[in-house]
């Protein structure tokens, strides 16, 4: 009985130890560079589809509101604006 | 059993010389031999569209004060060369390639943004670092680089 709990902790410690281990580098290797961001610079990767339609969009949202603004943060994708 | 065995090394040979040559081919830029003019380095890629703003500029630049010690040097950074050549044959440039695939100088300079661009006195010193591009900052660059321009070592 003894021995079968042994090898029960065992098995929990190495997976609790794989947890702790994915948990810790999982992230490690985050972080596109400014010149790794070709895919993400492709229109069809755009948050933004139809930029003109987005813009009338935020034209009629802030003549009704009174205010614009909010929707995120614009750019090509580059990291340079 | 032999019969499957030299295929497997030659195998492993060549894979070593695609890895060797790979190696081989990393992109090196001197910046030393630049000594005595102005050096623009400036990083871009086909998929940037700031970077296909500022090739004409450079050009310009180029032709503009390339007698009097201007060299520009444009570090392509696309992955692939075929894309960069595809966007040369669009926007021809008249100074010297550099391919960067890896982006290995990519990362000796630090890239914060792209385009990126480094000036470099006659010194070799670091002058500007300028991140993106604007057509409305062109007449700033270009006075920095007269500057420079005019500076004797």
């Amino acid at each position: 009985m003894n021995r079968k709990m042994g090898i029960h902790a065992g098995k929990v410690a190495g997976i609790v130890l794989a947890l702790a281990c994915a948990a810790l580098t999982g992230c490690s290797s985050l972080g596109v560079k400014p010149w790794e961001r070709e895919v993400l610079a492709r229109d069809d990767m755009q948050l933004d589809a139809n930029p003109l339609d987005t813009s009338l969009d935020d034209h009629i949202y802030f003549s009704k509101e009174g205010t614009s603004g909010g929707r995120g943060f614009g750019g090509g994708g580059c990291g340079c604006n | 059993m032999p019969s499957l065995f030299r295929p497997a090394l030659a195998g492993i040979f060549m894979a070593f010389l695609a890895c060797s040559a790979a190696m081989a081919a990393q992109p090196e830029l001197d910046l030393a031999q630049y000594h005595g003019r102005v050096l623009v380095v400036d990083f871009w890629a086909s998929w940037c569209k700031p970077c296909r703003q500022s090739m004409p500029w450079l050009n310009e630049l180029r032709a503009r004060y390339g007698e009097q010690g201007l060299v520009i040097i444009g570090v392509n950074v696309d992955a692939e060369r075929a894309d960069a050549e595809r966007f040369l044959r669009d926007v021809p440039v008249d100074f010297e390639i550099i391919y960067d695939g890896q982006g290995t100088l990519a990362q000796k300079f630090g890239l914060q943004a792209m385009p990126s661009t480094f000036v470099y006195d006659r010194d070799g010193k670091l002058a500007h670092t300028l991140y993106g591009f604007r057509e409305a900052r062109r007449a700033e660059h270009e006075s920095q680089l007269q500057e420079l321009l005019a500076r004797k070592t």
